[in-house]
């Protein structure tokens, strides 16, 4: 069942050679072998196989079914699914079990699609390594002493690892596309505004953004077309025309133009990373593609602008954990000291660290010198995109400057960690959107990412290079020992 | 590198988050501040003067609907999360001032 697609998998089901049930059981049992290394679950759903079960009898009554009825799927813990926990890999949404519906996960259910459980994270979908989650630090699948990149770690880990169908994840500045790069997966960061984020806990709602994590470019495509649909409960939801993304699929991209710029190449990305890349660049050429060199001035002002922004709308959507209505509470004699002892037991150092940066650029005296002006070189770095794809359809460049890097190297230094997301985070500045897939190994057999950007609303375009260059490199996307 | 942000700016900024810090804490946040603050201060080699700030990557308008009541949480619903509740309200310690 492993290397199917979702179009091969519902065909399958439909015509009852594996039933819902069999297909549940195949990935509970490889979550019962491979999780106890791996640790991707937060939680896997009990009622999933009874789920299961129940579209098997339906099917077997020839009752009409959804397109994707019976088939199993797992979501990054900050997205809502009714009734099942939700905690954001932090010790203060303990025992939180929300008590609506997201829209993300309501319209995967539409499709037909079952939870198998949610998926670890950095706390919050604050890190780069899953090393900031409370209860499961997820490991690399392709060698379990490195990290799986974060946020969105546990998601890019169950993928790679056959323990799901696909999953969801979230993007704020490269949290969906970095750990599909150390994962050697397929990640999509979709256009601000694209995906629902009613039912996404929010980290930075200028910037969040839910995408599909999968291990092919068809299923990327078809579980986009699912789930990119407009929401009356969001007010920053695209009112824009429902698609097929899978149309898109044609491997026919000639005459198609895509620039290289020059600073996403820069110092710090290693020479296997620039070898796989431009390994890639020669491949888009031969398939009749116009390569052009461009160039982006204000990349190298992109992490401190999104440190400035990115906190400053944590620290204030981080305010509603006061362990009053939801999760975690401290017991204390007055109300004050309830706050103070919740929040600082409840939020690991990351969290904290973030919430007193966010804090600081937005406080008295400092807002202009910081916000303000972080605002200004937003406008820079969006113009800086706005410029290229005047002259190129599409952006090609490294996902992460490095493979998968070791448990523990980076987590002493805050710093070195943020600009982990050097080549991702320009992108949640201006909007776009991004989609990274594998383009081969270093020398460790560790995956190597390669990233396309596109402009807003501009997914079916990426998905169509993507999708050719797929077809021809052929590259495995699971390890060979986990099959 | 210079001091932007001293321990006591840290327990300022603390007190606005209500967040607690012991003293080996509060040093080490106060560290990495300055760390990450003296990186950020690379934004001021860029002139800004005439740029208009972004909050938003698109456009973002003001989405209205008519004012008609619609099903929403039951009060059970809304409480069941809730550490601490009494006769449907969220139960909290007393407020000192």
């Amino acid at each position: 069942m492993l290397g199917k697609n979702l179009k091969q998998l519902s065909e399958a089901l439909n015509k009852k050679e594996i039933s819902s049930a069999e297909l549940t059981q195949f990935y509970l049992d490889r979550i019962a072998k491979y999780d106890g290394e791996i640790r991707a679950y937060n939680y896997v759903n009990p009622n999933v196989l009874d789920q299961a079960k129940a579209v098997d009898a339906k099917r077997a009554k020839g009752e009409a079914l959804p397109a994707y009825a019976g088939i199993p799927m797992a979501l990054k813990d900050l997205i809502i699914q009714k009734d099942m926990p939700a905690t954001c890999s932090s010790r203060i949404l303990e025992g939180f079990v929300p008590p609506f519906q997201g829209t993300a996960a309501g319209l995967l259910e539409d499709a037909g699609f079952l939870c198998l459980g949610k998926l670890s994270m950095d706390e919050f979908a604050m890190g780069s390594s899953n090393e900031t989650a409370y209860y499961k630090q997820t490991r690399n699948p392709w060698d379990t002493a490195k990290v799986p990149g974060g946020s969105s770690g546990g998601s890019a880990a169950s993928v790679a690892a056959g323990l799901t169908t696909f999953a969801l994840g979230s993007d704020t500045g490269g949290s969906i596309r970095q750990p599909a790069s150390l994962c050697g997966i397929v990640g999509m960061k979709p256009t601000y505004g694209r995906v629902s984020r009613f039912g996404l806990i929010a980290f930075a709602s200028s910037l969040d953004q839910i995408g599909p994590m999968t291990s092919s470019i068809y299923d990327n495509a078809a579980v986009l077309s699912v789930i990119g649909r407009y929401d009356k409960k969001d007010s920053t939801c695209f009112n824009t025309p429902e698609a097929d993304y899978t149309k898109y699929l044609t491997g026919d991209v000639k005459g198609m133009k895509i620039g290289v710029p020059k600073e996403y190449f820069a110092e710090g990305i290693t020479q296997e990373v620039r070898d796989a890349v431009n390994g890639a660049i020669k491949a888009y050429e031969a398939m009749g593609c116009e390569i052009v060199e461009i160039s982006m001035p204000h990349t190298e002002y992109a992490v401190a602008t999104y440190y400035i922004l990115a906190t400053a709308e944590a620290s204030s959507n981080l305010g509603r954990y006061d362990g009053i209505r939801f999760g975690y509470r401290a017991e204390a004699d007055n109300l004050k000291d309830m706050y103070y002892k919740t929040r600082s037991e409840g939020f690991g150092d990351e969290v904290k660290r973030r919430i007193m940066l966010g804090t600081y650029v937005l406080s008295a005296g400092y807002y202009d010198a910081y916000y303000i002006k972080a605002q200004k070189v937003r406008t820079l770095i969006k113009q800086d995109f706005v410029q290229a794809f005047e002259k190129v359809d599409a952006i090609i460049c490294p996902t992460s400057p490095t493979t998968a890097f070791k448990a523990g190297e980076k987590m002493n230094d805050p710093l070195q960690m943020y600009l982990s997301d050097i080549n991702t985070i320009s992108l949640n500045l201006y909007g776009g959107c991004g989609l990274s897939m594998p383009c081969g190994f270093d020398k460790d057999g560790m995956p190597i990412g390669v990233q396309l950007l596109g402009k807003y609303f501009d997914e079916g375009r990426l998905y169509n290079l993507a999708y050719a260059y797929e077809q021809q490199a052929k590259l495995p996307v699971m390890p060979e020992k986990l099959k | 590198m210079s001091e932007t942000v001293s321990k006591q700016d840290v327990m300022h900024i603390a007190t606005l988050a209500r967040l607690q810090f012991d003293d080996e804490t509060a040093e080490r946040f106060k560290n990495d501040l300055n760390n990450i603050l003296g990186y950020i201060d690379k934004l001021n080699e860029l002139n800004t003067d005439n740029i208009e700030p972004t909050s938003h990557a698109l456009d973002v308008y003001t989405v209205t609907r008519p004012d008609k009541a619609a099903a929403s949480l039951s009060n059970e619903d809304a409480l069941k999360n809730s550490a601490s509740t009494e006769n449907g309200c969220f139960r909290v310690p007393k407020v000192i001032e």
